[in-house]
């Protein structure tokens, strides 16, 4: 960790420094108080360089999430229509409606999902893309426990974990119910 | 229609839905309900699921934005997050207790009344200067961001916490009862009771649809509401609609922005008073 020499002020970060251990804020470039090349955000004192790695842990988490789950998706989605070739027609008898119906049986389980993706099913890992962009924002609560913490701010670290204890909560109780 | 044809035509209305979505705070679901069950004609269970994949699209697509331009307030919005997460799974106990046609109508009359309020505030949408709101002071709710519409640093102070607190249950409370995006009681709680400038509001609610989104996305899943073939081609889209809108809210004015979330509010009013009235 390679700090100016001139870091001022009782705030600056000592050997104890959390900075490091901080997951999802260590991006190439953005682990010093010094702003990004690309970062229009000007920063004046070591505070808001603080908080400005905060936000940007929190952004990259989410575009992190976005990405990993998209393609996900993208890649069930293709391996759907590539196992049906009846899907793939653009004119033809085989309606949608065949597929969407409330009949249609699609994994909504977890053990389910994992018959459907031992099987290599498409529509398995569409499901799985999906959870993981539900998961998006939970996580995102979870970064911002860690980043309270390092911007050692009790108050909001415990405004977070609460939020974070509710949300795993709901989704074992919701999950567990089916 | 067959299902390749379904798949790209509802990904493309999608992406429409996500810059909507992103730009009034509300996420993709004002949309996509309406278009699922009118236009495609599928069952208003899995319309709803998708919805609720549409609303996590969006607010984590846009907010990865807004947070990093610092369009959001991350600490308001986390300190909210409080109360609509416990909104949110109260709701999901209320479902059976209450009738849905009643709520439909008062949900109705309260985003008509947000709609008026919020519409009446265009000329006087001046921030706080100061605050001795004692909750926004102890967890230092205020802030500032830059509007590159104005081309300035704009300052503002938080007001009304305990008022916000309440709404925000409400709206967690509302979205869990009737599916419907929180975002619309979000936005006029954060404008009209805390003094966040609109377009902070809107960058705010954004980011935490997706938390009371999923906070109820648990039970939507294992109900089997949401449906692969319908949601996939909703996200992606919704995502890629919500990177165009998040890029476009800076540069807009905040008075563009609080007409078309006028506008949509008002539409949204309709369509809970037509639920409400057909059952």
């Amino acid at each position: 960790m390679a700090r100016p020499p001139d870091d001022p002020g009782p705030e600056s970060p000592g050997p104890d420094d959390p900075g490091p251990e901080t997951p999802g804020a260590e991006s190439p470039g953005r682990d010093t108080p010094v702003p990004h090349a690309t970062d229009p955000v000007t920063i004046s004192t070591v505070d808001e360089a603080r908080v400005r790695r905060v936000e940007l842990a929190i952004s990259l988490v989410l575009r992190v999430g976005v990405t990993v789950s998209v393609l996900v998706i993208s890649v069930g989605l293709g391996l759907m229509f590539a196992h049906h070739g009846e899907y793939t027609s653009w004119t033809g008898n085989f309606s949608y409606h065949r597929l969407t119906a409330p009949a249609t049986p699609f994994p909504h389980t977890f053990s389910q999902l994992g018959t459907s993706l031992s099987r290599g099913e498409g529509q398995g890992l569409v499901v799985l893309g999906l959870l993981l962009l539900i998961a998006t924002p939970v996580l995102r609560v979870a970064v911002s426990v860690v980043s309270f913490v390092y911007e050692r701010d009790p108050a909001m670290t415990l405004v977070t974990l609460f939020v974070l204890t509710l949300l795993v909560g709901s989704f074992f109780l919701g999950g567990g119910s089916g | 229609m067959t299902p390749l044809v379904f798949v790209i035509t509802l990904a493309l209305i999608s992406v429409l839905a996500g810059v909507l979505g992103s730009l009034v705070g509300l996420g993709g679901g004002v949309v996509v309900v309406p278009v699922l069950t009118l236009v495609y004609h599928i069952d208003i269970r899995l319309a709803i699921g998708a919805s609720i994949v549409s609303v996590i699209a969006t607010s984590s697509g846009a907010a990865a934005v807004y947070v990093r331009d610092r369009m959001t307030n991350l600490r308001a919005g986390m300190f909210l997050e409080m109360a609509t997460t416990v909104g949110a799974i109260s709701g999901a106990y209320l479902t059976t207790a209450l009738p849905a046609r009643v709520l439909f109508i008062v949900f109705a009359v309260v985003l008509g009344y947000s709609a008026f309020a919020t519409f009446r505030k265009r000329h006087s949408a001046a921030l706080l200067t100061t605050s001795d709101d004692r909750l926004a002071n102890y967890f230092r709710l205020h802030g500032s961001y830059y509007d590159p519409a104005e081309r300035r640093e704009i300052p503002y102070k938080v007001a009304g916490t305990k008022v916000g607190l309440a709404l925000m249950y409400v709206a967690g409370l509302v979205s869990a009862l009737l599916g419907v995006g929180s975002g619309a009681l979000k936005v006029p709680a954060m404008d009209l009771a805390m003094h966040l400038p609109m377009k902070v509001s809107t960058a705010t609610s954004n980011f935490m649809i997706g938390v009371t989104a999923a906070a109820s996305a648990g039970v939507y899943f294992a109900r089997g509401q949401i449906d692969p073939l319908i949601a996939a081609p909703v996200a992606a889209g919704v995502l890629a609609g919500s990177m165009v809108g998040s890029r476009v809210l800076g540069r807009v004015t905040s008075t563009t922005i609080r007409l078309v979330f006028v506008v949509v509010l008002a539409v949204i009013c309709v369509e809970m008073l037509q639920r409400g009235a057909t059952g």
